[in-house]
């Protein structure tokens, strides 16, 4: 069981600057993140996009905040379990919590810090009926992995990035590749459509453009796809089969979060502006996933929201320890590991 | 000047809403604006082309802004798409879209 003083569920901005936040108090953090990497919207979505909004920075790349947001808390030596959703809380009788992820991964603190943005992010599934009863009998979201694949046939769906990798990769493991999308062109990287051209050429994708898969059939077990093509005349192809993995990007849900009997509104958790707690005292809610009177999603804000946050889970931990904010150009910042940064001290010496 | 826009929600009800033309906005916070959806299930990216929650059906014949490549590739992504789909965070608000009228696409 992973333990720590603060559980943050939510690695984007909001998440990485607690943990700064919360080492300036002594305090240890772990954050569980649904992504397989930090920085949440920021690095999943738009790693590339400039933000002008930061304060002290005019202009900064979302993927290059998130790159300084780990330098600034690496001496705090933070936790990670990624790649996992926080699932299910318990609250134990010592008033301490266990969050248990989809994976089965176990975190115990006495202080949950909710700052999931818009919630975990899930696979876009396409509205196809019988979708669900295929789920894990043939059709996936998500590629775990890529041995499932060898020598059987697969058809991927989509346009983007991940629907080009893939159907590069499972092009030398399995036995038949077909890649659908629904226009002519592609969205990626231009080695990687180049990539598929070649692949396409040589006979090793075959490519159904533009086309759309209408139809899934089979017993238990998918056995075979409908798919239609739509040029001039429209066409329906049945294709038999093993495997069906629609890529069509990521969407955030609030997801488990929701059933935690915490108090929502609009999509959001209701928190005070005192300190950003919740209705169950002990979880918080902090940046985009939080609600008050003239709340303002903006990363900024969410900092803030952190920075109060980590005082009160301070006094919630240590009730009885007195305690008054330092400014880190006085105080320095003094890392778990060992590290020390401190304003150089200035030297009292005659000049003769 | 305020333009009039009417837009139906997802549960089928219309509304005619005045949108400001000198705010710098778009028809997806025009409908957070109104609340014509609830929050966190339109405009989920924040306007950048880029998730598809803004999704709408265009019913007037309104001469609209070009299409970017990223809404055309969003869109070419995105479900219950039709030939009149355009982004909401795309559309921004200008005089000429007086009386527009578009229909929320459902929420997926």
């Amino acid at each position: 069981m992973i333990q720590t003083d603060i559980l943050i569920i939510g690695a984007g901005p909001t998440g990485l600057f607690a943990v700064f936040e919360a080492g300036l108090l002594q305090l240890k953090c772990h954050l569980i993140d649904a992504l397989p990497q930090p920085g949440g919207q920021c690095a999943e979505i738009y790693p590339k996009k400039p933000i002008y909004d930061i304060p002290g920075f005019p202009e900064v790349l979302a993927g290059d905040l998130v790159e300084n947001l780990m330098k600034q808390i690496e001496p705090f030596q933070p936790g990670f379990t990624l790649g996992e959703r926080a699932d299910t809380i318990e609250k134990l009788d010592d008033g301490t919590f266990i969050v248990t992820t989809n994976k089965g991964t176990q975190h115990k603190a006495p202080i949950v810090a909710i700052a999931g943005g818009l919630g975990s992010f899930e696979p876009r599934k396409p509205l196809l009926e019988n979708l669900g009863k295929f789920e894990d009998n043939g059709v996936a979201y998500m590629i775990k992995d890529p041995e499932v694949y060898r020598d059987k046939k697969v058809v991927i769906a989509g346009g983007g990035d991940s629907a080009l990798d893939w159907s590069i990769f499972l092009a030398d493991v399995a036995s038949e590749v077909t890649l659908v999308h629904r226009r002519n062109e592609f969205r990626g990287a231009l080695d990687s459509v180049e990539k598929v051209q070649q692949l396409k050429n040589k006979g090793k994708i075959n490519l159904i453009t533009p086309g759309e898969i209408v139809a899934l059939h089979g017993e238990a077990q998918l056995e075979s796809v409908l798919v239609r093509k739509k040029t001039t005349a429209v066409e329906d192809i049945k294709l038999e089969v093993d495997h069906f993995i629609p890529l069509f990007g990521l969407s955030p849900k609030l997801g488990p979060i929701g059933d935690w009997g915490l108090e929502i509104e609009k999509n959001a958790i209701k928190v005070n502006t005192f300190d950003y707690q919740t209705n169950v005292p002990g979880i918080y809610a902090i940046g985009d996933i939080n609600t008050y009177p003239g709340k303002l999603k903006l990363i900024l804000c969410g900092f803030h929201e952190a920075t109060l946050m980590c005082q009160s889970a301070y006094q919630r931990i240590f009730p009885d320890k007195k305690y008054v904010m330092k400014y880190t150009t006085v105080g320095g910042v003094s890392g778990f590991d060992g590290s020390k940064k401190e304003a150089p001290k200035a030297v009292v010496k005659a000049i003769e | 000047m305020d333009i009039k826009i009417k837009i139906t929600d997802r549960e089928g009800v219309t509304h005619e809403v005045e949108a400001p033309t000198d705010m710098n906005m778009n028809l997806m916070e025009v409908v957070r604006a109104y609340e014509l959806a609830p929050e966190g299930t339109i405009g989920v990216c924040g306007g950048m082309a880029m998730c598809a929650s803004c999704q709408c059906y265009v019913k007037s014949d309104h001469e609209l802004p070009e299409m970017s490549d990223d809404e055309d590739a969003m869109l070419a992504e995105a479900f219950n798409v039709e030939d009149n789909s355009r982004l909401g965070c795309q559309i921004h608000m200008t005089e000429e879209l007086d009386g527009l009228e578009v229909e929320l696409a459902p929420e997926s």
